[in-house]
């Protein structure tokens, strides 16, 4: 039987109708679509996917059970290396990662492996009642500063070695990036609610309301008999362009947007957190985080244009996601850097101008460099701007905690194999040590700590 | 979850409640603050802490009913309990070399002023306390201020109790005769603090001022809580949340803080009427 050239499409809410909404976009393959996927795996001797992957997910074991039909087998294979499969299904670059390395994308399109970890994932939450196994105590404690992507994966990896982990949250809820910085349509809040409730049943002790740096300090936790922590604190404070106007009402970080929107519900009409429900909004960035804002802004009714000073091919934001993005009728302006945010005589944002730009040399990125055209400038009629230009690590952290090394920029300096950082029994991941990135890698960093960690405390 | 111990009514619109948080309350320091949620799905508000007993494992708050979360959190009683309540967050005042203090605070401001100057008391300096109210009804903390203060004046803004004017007025009278604070801390509405530094820059007296911006996350994240400094002629960006609260007030742009702290404001209005509006069906 030939093989089918393209992955099978993932069904997905229609554009129109999903612009309006904050649901789940993509909607996920059937069992008869996932198993005609699974079909197309060539079960190639090397599995380069394998090495594609930061958590190396058996890919084609996986795969191998879904075409026999065995998900909860599938599940299980996942499952061993990977801590949140759910979210990983939804959120990672698949792209530049397994599905990169897939020996089938050589000629046709790559199998769908995300699409169908998903599949697994989904399939095991709805359908699976097993009680999971619990490891035997060891009677070592392990504390875990922040519970996103890092942290969750280092917790849980650690607890199935029978270490008995807390977990601390300085927001009310559990998941960091993926429950405030993440959108509902692209990743609803339940599946990482049922993540979180997974570790806690096998045994994860999930504290919040508590900000290591303030509330305790990470030599208290050794006092209190931690004997080892892991800082998966995640990313700090919002970069600001540092431009006229950026005070105004109606900036806002997209930090402090997608808090309001996705952590404290401010898109839905009973909410108590308040948002602004600009008219036009401009959202300055290129990365995911950007196109997340952007999807929201239109959610809530807005006129949405995402401004860019390079061009489409450097936008660091995932394809899916920019297509995404422009199906929903967003627009971008490229090669466009603001240079003033203006305002009306009340605070409020009126416009933005912003120079134009053109592509010059390759810079240290390897990028080319935008330079500005002279005289040539464009005002954009907007009310609201959303600055997505990153963050910059968060000094909490650092600040109160003697003899951890950080670099000049403020991340958390670590041996990358293992990392461990300049204080015993300090182990980071994350964002905290990389600046900005993505969910699988710093779960991979998550699962690498949580193995030094290990062998680190059997050592002692 | 976080219980209630006491609660009590300093005025009509003030309340003063313990709460229970022994994390919290061995860590605070005055100047500092933390984030309550009054309920789940409920919104996340700055409180700075008005005192603690970290024996008894308890926390300070005043607050005044301005809006539907502050409604909310009136509405509870001793022995219940709130959703959320983490911190400190913020850096503590700094008293390190202050020997005489001013103390300047406005309203519902005194209740963070309060615990500022026991600290200075406590440690030795002499404190001189003006604290000032829109009227007689609204007074709040008085005798906690007589207590820990060498002078101490109260103002109204109707002359129905105490002084008649506004805070600046005795604060200008003791400097003009040659007083000299090492420092003069002030917290209060924006518009008072903005007077006050003025009236200080004239003499040339250091200002610390307390501010209060619109805060989500609290802890170094969403950066609402932004406010620009001018520092040797550069405009800088600085986060309440981990910088502050407290600032030089000489350097704080109270304007543009002023038309921040509004951005809400026609949200806040519509949301305490409706909360109201529940309380009084019910």
């Amino acid at each position: 039987m030939a093989i089918n050239p393209k992955k099978h499409e993932m069904p997905a809410q229609d554009p129109i109708v999903r612009a309006g909404n904050f649901k789940e976009v993509a909607l996920g393959y059937t069992a008869e679509i996932a198993i005609e996927e699974a079909k197309r795996c060539l079960n190639c001797k090397n599995k380069p996917c394998v090495n594609g992957c930061p958590v190396n997910i058996n890919i084609p074991d996986f795969i191998t059970k879904i075409k026999e039909g065995d998900f909860e087998g599938a599940y299980q294979i996942i499952a061993k290396d990977s801590s949140l499969p759910a979210v990983c299904g939804r959120v990672c670059p698949q792209e530049s990662q397994c599905e990169s390395k897939c020996t089938l994308g050589i000629k046709f399109e790559p199998v769908g492996i995300g699409r169908l970890e998903r599949f697994v994932a989904d399939w095991h939450n709805e359908n699976s009642c097993d009680v999971p196994l619990t490891a035997e105590a060891n009677g070592k404690k392990v504390a875990i500063v922040g519970s996103g992507p890092a942290g969750l994966t280092c917790a849980g990896d650690l607890a199935k070695k029978g270490y008995s982990v807390t977990v601390f949250e300085a927001l009310h809820t559990a998941g960091g990036v993926l429950v405030y910085g993440i959108p509902e349509f692209r990743l609803p809040k339940d599946i990482v609610k049922k993540e979180v409730e997974g570790l806690k049943a096998i045994g994860v002790d999930v504290q919040t309301n508590v900000v290591i740096g303030k509330t305790l300090t990470v030599d208290e936790l050794f006092d209190m008999g931690y004997e080892a922590v892991f800082i998966g604190s995640g990313a700090g404070l919002p970069k600001f362009m540092r431009i006229k106007g950026e005070s105004l009402k109606g900036v806002y970080s997209a930090n402090e947007f997608l808090t309001r929107i996705n952590l404290m519900k401010a898109y839905k009409p009973d909410a108590t957190t308040p948002i602004q429900r600009g008219k036009r909004v401009a959202v300055v960035g290129g990365g995911n985080v950007a196109m997340d804002a952007a999807r929201c802004a239109k959610r809530l009714g807005a006129d949405v244009t995402i401004v860019y000073r390079r061009t489409e091919e450097e936008l660091p934001a995932r394809r899916e996601e920019v297509e995404h993005a422009k199906e929903e009728g967003i627009k971008f302006m490229l090669l466009t850097n603001p240079l003033e945010i203006a305002g009306d005589e009340n605070g409020w944002v009126s416009g933005m101008r912003c120079q134009k730009m053109e592509l010059g040399e390759p810079d240290a990125s390897g990028r080319r460099r935008p330079v500005a055209i002279e005289g040539a400038f464009a005002d954009i009629d907007v009310d609201c701007v959303i600055m997505a230009l990153g963050t910059s690590p968060n000094p909490l952290i650092k600040d109160t905690t003697k003899g951890l090394d950080t670099a000049s920029w403020g991340g958390i300096t670590v041996e990358e194999e293992t990392g461990k950082t300049s204080k015993e029994g300090v182990y980071a991941g994350g964002d905290a040590v990389t600046g900005a990135a993505t969910v699988i890698l710093a779960m991979g960093a998550g699962k690498t700590a949580a193995k030094a960690i290990d062998e680190y405390l059997q050592n002692k | 979850m976080y219980k209630i111990i006491r609660k009590k009514s300093l005025n009509p619109t003030v309340t003063q409640m313990e709460i229970e948080a022994p994390l919290v309350a061995k860590k605070a320091l005055p100047g500092q603050f933390i984030i309550l949620r009054v309920n789940e799905d409920g919104e996340r508000i700055p409180l700075t802490v008005a005192g603690y007993d970290r024996e008894e494992g308890t926390v300070k708050i005043i607050f005044q009913v301005v809006g539907a979360t502050t409604e909310l959190l009136n509405h509870k009683k001793e022995g219940e309990y709130i959703q959320d309540f983490v911190g400190p967050l913020g850096t503590a005042t700094h008293t390190d070399g202050i020997k005489k203090v001013c103390i300047v605070g406005g309203g519902v401001g005194c209740a963070i002023a309060m615990p500022v100057a026991q600290e200075f008391h406590r440690l030795g300096a002499e404190v001189t306390s003006i604290i000032g109210f829109r009227n007689k009804d609204l007074v709040i903390l008085e005798d906690e201020f007589k207590a820990c203060s060498d002078n101490f004046v109260m103002m109204t803004d109707d002359g129905s109790y105490g002084r008649h004017g506004n805070v600046t007025i005795p604060l200008k009278e003791m400097l003009s005769a040659g007083k000299d604070f090492d420092m003069i801390i002030t917290i209060g509405p924006l518009v008072m603090m903005k007077f006050v530094t003025l009236t200080a820059k004239e003499f040339g007296t250091p200002v610390t001022v307390s501010m209060n911006p619109i805060m989500v996350d609290g802890t170094g994240m969403c950066g609402g809580c932004r406010l620009t400094l001018n520092q040797d002629g550069k405009k800088v960006t600085k986060f309440a949340c981990v910088d502050g609260p407290d600032f030089n007030g000489y350097e704080v742009d109270f304007d543009e803080a002023i038309s921040r702290g509004r951005t809400y404001f026609d949200f806040e209005r519509k949301a305490h009427e409706e909360t109201c509006n529940l309380f009084k069906k019910a």
